[in-house]
């Protein structure tokens, strides 16, 4: 478990409902950080993910909500459709603005939002995916002073997204979800 | 950034103050990469001094993208649950707030067409943003979006097809007279103008989520000064008075569709 944060926010997109899958269910009910995931999906298929990550974790899992507060020990996940953002105020808006990087939830949108309102105090995490989304965001969150984590890309379903979030900025930790699982738990 | 928007109100009368900050800084950022200002300070400097290029950045931070008949199941849910109750009236008045380019008061123009009440009916379709607007009266758009909207139509519960309701011409289709017959436009601001009539039904679709608490509490209270007693609130799916004061007033009838009724007093 890592200490001196209070967010983690996590990106996924192909191949990344199974590592989520992974790591999610190791964090520990003390867990001091929120934890927040943008994943990519059908957009009908937020609901099935929700449930069944709940299925397999210790901390409460939910759909972020319009103006929610982001409260440490509970994992929220965007939903579909929509993109999500964290306010100075540490709550989460939603916009319908379009599309970035071809997706929406987009998960730069995510991570540069809580880049500048958690400044030091964030973790990233970018996972499996196709797509080159998160690493804008992941370079965001390292100009800010947080931390970047990528999945090891020779271990990841499809690797083009952690190899993109490594090729645009300098990360802390390149894992293996089992790593990921232990560093943030 | 609070001195670029309190500059934009006070010279133009906009008032963004109270937008959720997140998303309005990633339009403000969007809007100067697109107009080639690389600081907030430059970018004020001309919004102020050049009206312009601030009509050129509003159009670009304010108009959301929208479809026909989004989430095809909160229209079924009016045509089969709301509308029956507002054929009860003679006359009926529908405020669609922040209609933005049109596309989805068109899709209820529709609904209560095909439910022999349009008629009778007044749609007030309203944005702030003057260039949306005219899109929306206008009533053209792309003819490589129809497919969707043709699909959600059907999903919606629709009667004919979608292809009754405009013509099409080269990569272009234009709604039909017979449903802007109905339809009056008119230029309001949430954040800063008043009521202007008494509704049955207001509809207000994903605009709350770009407002901050004070904002959405003021927007609320507008909504709930124009509606009668029992009359009918619609928001976006993702959109709740949940967060509101006026949460006891209100019955939500579906949780899906975020469609409220408003108490008889």
């Amino acid at each position: 478990m890592l200490t001196g944060y209070d967010a983690i926010v996590i990106g996924a997109s192909a191949g990344g409902f199974a590592a989520l899958t992974e790591i999610l269910p190791r964090l520990p009910a003390a867990l001091p950080q929120a934890v927040v995931v943008v994943q990519h999906l059908h957009p009908e298929g937020g609901e099935y993910m929700v449930e069944s990550l709940r299925q397999h974790c210790v901390l409460p899992v939910k759909e972020a909500e319009d103006k929610e507060s982001v409260l440490p020990g509970v994992i929220y996940v965007a939903v579909a459709q929509y993109h999500l953002l964290i306010e100075r105020d540490r709550s989460f808006s939603l916009s319908v603005d379009d599309k970035v990087n071809y997706a929406r939830p987009s998960i730069d949108v995510l991570f540069e939002s809580a880049a500048v309102t958690y400044g030091p105090k964030l973790i990233g995490v970018v996972l499996s995916g196709a797509n080159a989304d998160g690493a804008a965001g992941l370079a965001a969150i390292k100009a800010r002073g947080g931390l970047a984590i990528v999945q090891d890309p020779a271990t990841a379903e499809v690797s083009f997204m952690p190899q993109a979030a490594l090729n645009g900025t300098t990360v802390d930790h390149v894992l293996d979800l089992a790593g990921i699982g232990r560093l943030l738990g | 950034m609070d001195l670029l928007l309190e500059g934009i109100f006070r010279r133009y009368g906009y008032d963004f103050r109270n937008y959720a900050r997140a998303s309005m800084e990633r339009r403000i950022r969007h809007g100067m990469n697109r107009l080639g200002c690389r600081q907030v300070t430059e970018l004020t400097r001309r919004i102020l001094y050049e009206p312009p290029f601030f009509q050129d950045l509003i159009d670009s931070f304010s108009i959301t993208v929208t479809e026909m008949f989004r989430d095809p199941e909160v229209y079924a849910f009016l045509r089969t649950q709301v509308v029956p109750y507002l054929a009860t009236y003679p006359f009926i008045k529908v405020w669609h707030a922040g209609c933005a380019t049109g596309e989805e008061v068109y899709s209820l123009a529709i609904v209560l067409a095909e439910e022999g009440i349009l008629e009778r009916t007044t749609i007030y379709a309203t944005d702030f943003n003057e260039t949306a607007l005219q899109t929306a009266q206008e009533g053209i758009y792309p003819i490589d979006r129809l497919k969707g909207y043709g699909q959600n139509y059907q999903k919606s519960g629709g009667r004919q097809t979608l292809a009754d309701y405009y013509h099409a011409e080269y990569d272009s289709v234009i709604m039909t007279k017979s449903l802007k017959k109905n339809i009056t436009f008119a230029r309001h601001n949430l954040a800063s103008d008043q009521v202007f009539g008494e509704m049955h039904l207001i509809v207000c679709r994903n605009v709350m989520i770009y407002f901050n608490r004070t904002l959405q509490e003021r927007v609320l209270t507008l909504f709930d000064d124009s509606l009668i007693g029992n009359g009918f609130l619609c928001l976006g799916s993702k959109e709740s008075l949940r967060f509101s004061d006026l949460v006891g007033k209100y019955k939500e009838l579906d949780s899906h569709s975020k469609v409220y009724r408003k108490r008889r007093d």
